[in-house]
This record gives structure tokens, sequence and C-alpha cells, in this order.
């Protein structure tokens, strides 16, 4: 597993906002994510929770606010330490499970390591024996945890998952949740948005329903 | 960084030779550019021989063009640019990556098949070498600059045809200084003068090595956000 430094590091959001395409989606959000702990993000359709995972990344601009890794590398931007496992899942049907996480590995991999091999990753998601088959013929939840092995081959502390349960089945839903665990015992950060239970031990909670912006 | 770059340019490759539509697409429209011009003109050998230049660096320059929609936009699709982004590499190196990728699936493979489309056209036999060394100057410009049009259209659907505009006018002045240096051989002018052509082609391809890579990365950071 990708041991983030020992360290204690805190995720720290200061007053965000985010707007897109000319709507206000939400402001005046602050949170706080330490070392080992998980904010699962709540809310309806089109509170925000994927553009939030998308402002930590650094995909998507900040109109206010800070976000601060403490602990962390400190002239790498955030999104550099993070992990981002989105909707999209990046997977090119013209090469085998295997090729897809080594590419991974390698581009992803900064100096440091420690983090699995591109096998004992497959093994852990149980894609082992499907190394060799083509990404195109995965299913939903196959591809899904495929995307998730990537996770596991290069270390970030930041974990970004947005629904990383949607289309698992329940065998492999736990799996997830005990990469989930498994990474913040090491001491990593797992900010996650989701409308299913994700069966972590404990998670913090962050409600965007729009009716925080109103008052 | 440098394994980074290197399984950029690695994956790119494996994705061309094995999704297709990369070289092996330019390759073909090189060749039927080519000879349905040759057709079109009629079996005039002379004037083929003097319009051969031409000809050829015009279809090469569309081979190129035809490529490059594809450059970002398949990554972007499917999330993988997100994930690019995200790394340990700056957008520059990415974009320069990928562009040297297309020159090695497109460039390289069209420089390779030129010759043999020469014979076809007549090209005189003097006319090969300063053609082919044109043509190996300035191929890299046309994937560097059109890296530029490739990332500045990303996101629109159907955008191959949005970015051959932009990019055709960068294109001019490698095609005048490629086609100038085969004239100047078909011509008879002494050494000097192609040396001439070809030295500013190598600054038009250098110029376009560092230009290129930057604007790419700020069109893609436009279409991150």
């Amino acid at each position: 597993m990708a041991p983030p430094a020992a360290r204690m590091m805190t995720l720290r959001a200061a007053d965000l906002a985010c707007i897109r395409g000319g709507r206000l989606v939400y402001e005046g959000l602050s949170f706080e994510v330490a070392s080992g702990e998980a904010l699962v993000l709540v809310g309806p359709n089109g509170a925000g929770k994927s553009s939030l995972l998308r402002q930590i990344a650094g995909l998507v601009e900040r109109a206010a606010g800070d976000l601060t890794l403490e602990g962390g590398k400190e002239d790498t931007p955030v999104g550099e330490q993070a992990h981002y496992l989105g909707h999209l899942d990046a997977l090119k049907p013209a090469f085998s499970v295997e090729e897809t996480l080594r590419f991974w590995a390698a581009f992803l991999d900064g100096p440091g390591g420690g983090a699995l091999d591109v096998l004992p990753a497959l093994d852990a998601v149980r894609l082992g024996d499907l190394a060799d088959l083509s990404v195109a013929y995965l299913s939903a939840g196959q591809r899904k945890r495929l995307a998730l092995a990537r996770l596991l081959v290069a270390p970030r502390p930041l974990w970004l998952l947005d629904e990383p349960s949607v289309a698992l089945d329940k065998a492999s839903t736990a799996i997830l949740a005990e990469l989930m665990e498994a990474h913040m015992a090491l001491g990593g950060l797992i900010v996650a948005a989701t409308h299913l239970e994700l069966g972590l031990k404990r998670q913090l909670t962050l409600d965007l329903s729009p009716r925080r912006q109103v008052a | 960084m440098g394994r980074a770059i290197a399984a950029l340019i690695a994956r790119d490759l494996r994705l061309a030779v094995r999704a297709g539509g990369g070289g092996g697409m330019a390759v073909f429209f090189f060749l039927i550019t080519v000879s349905v011009v040759a057709v079109g003109v009629g079996p005039n050998l002379s004037l083929l021989a003097q319009i051969a230049p031409g000809i050829l660096w015009v279809a090469l320059l569309l081979s190129s063009l035809l490529t490059l929609e594809r450059l970002f936009q398949a990554d972007l699709e499917d999330g993988t640019l997100d994930l690019l982004a995200m790394g340990p590499l700056p957008l520059e190196a990415i974009a320069a990556a990928k562009a040297f990728s297309h020159w090695l699936t497109t460039g390289l493979p069209l420089l390779v098949a030129a010759p043999l489309l020469g014979l076809l056209l007549n090209l005189p036999v003097n006319v090969f070498p300063p053609l082919i060394l044109s043509m190996a100057i300035g191929t890299p410009a046309l994937s560097f600059l059109g890296a530029i049009g490739a990332a500045l259209t990303v996101g629109v659907r159907r955008g191959g045809l949005l970015a051959s505009l932009l990019v055709v006018p960068f294109y001019v002045p490698v095609l005048i200084f490629g086609v100038g240096a085969a004239d100047e051989a078909i011509s008879g002018a002494p050494p000097g003068v192609m040396l001439q052509a070809l030295s500013l082609l190598g600054a038009v391809t250098l110029a376009s090595l560092v230009i290129g890579p930057v604007a790419a990365a700020a069109g893609l950071r436009a279409a991150l956000k």
C-alpha cells in the first residue's frame, strides 16, 4: 500500500467558492481533513460534490478561498499529491489490464515509491486473473476496480474519490472499504463524494445541500 | 520526470499502432492525394517533375493535418487528460511528448513514403536528397505547430476542420522553405542557395519546438478548467 510520509498532514480548505458556467455552486466552504480521516461529501445532485473534488485536484479553478495540504510537499500543488478517481475511468480499450496499470505506475511514480507493484495491485482489486485481458472486454465494475488499482501503484497521501462504489457489487464494495481503511491506517487522507454507504468504520461528513448557502 | 515522459511516449506509440487511425491513415491519405494529383495533371512527365516537390509537400501537410484532431481529444474524452494534468509532468512537457509521438507515428512514416511517391511523380534524381532533407527538417514543425491547433480545439466536437484553419497559416512558412529547397535543386542553383532555404526551415522548426508545447499547454489548461 502507499505509505505517505508518516508525518501528519491536514487538508485545510478555507472559504472555498466555486462558479461553474456563471452559476454559483457553493461559497464560504471550509473544512479540515487530517491524516487517517475520511471526509464524505453528501448532498443532492448538482450540489457541487464533484466540483469540490475537482477543485481540490486542481482541475477546476477556485473562485475564492484557500486550499492547503499542511505537512505535504511545500512547493507541489495539492493536486499533484492526490489521486483522483472520477466518473471517467481513463481506460484505453487498446491496452490490456496489466499494460494500463504499468503505464500509470511509470507515469505517476515520482521519486520515493513504496507503492504496490502492478501485479499485487491487480490482486488487491481481484483482477489478478484478468491481467492479460483487453480493457475493452471488462465489465463496468471491473473497469472501476482497475481504475481503483491505479491508486495503489503510485503513492499519494490524498485520495479524491467521486462515487467510488458506483457499479461495484457487494464484494467489491467491501474491497473498496478495505483499501480505503488501509490507506487511512497508513496516514492517508480521503475525500469522497457518494450517495451510497461506503462501509467505513468512521467518517466525517460534509453536507453540501444548497440550503447552507442561504444562511 | 524522464521516466514519466518515456512512459507517455511509449503509450502513445502503442496506441497509434494498435488503435490505428494514426500513421497508417496519414500514409494512405498521402498516397491517395499524390496519385490523384498525378492522374489529374496528366502524363506530361516534365511538368510532373517540375511540380513534384510542391505536390509532395502539400500532400504531406494535408496528411499531417488529418491526424491532428485526435492528438489530445481522445485523452480529454476518457478523462486521461485530467490524470495526466495532475501527474508530475508540467502540461508543457505532456504536450511536447505527445507532439513528438505524433511526429514519430505520422511525420516519420510520411518521410519514408515520400521518396517512393517521388518516383511516381518523375522527380529528378538530384532533387531527392534536398527534398527528403527538407522534409526531415520540416515535419517536426508540422507536429509541434499542429499541437497548438489540436489543443485549442480539444473541447470542440468535430474540431478537426477548425484546428486546420488555425494551423495552416503557421504551416505556410514550412511549406515555402521546404518546397524552396527542392525547387532550387530543380533549377540547378548552387548548393549555397539551397542551404539558405534549409536553414530558414530549420529555424522555423526550432522555434516551433519551443512555441508549440507552451501554446498547446495554455490551450489545454483553458480546456480543462
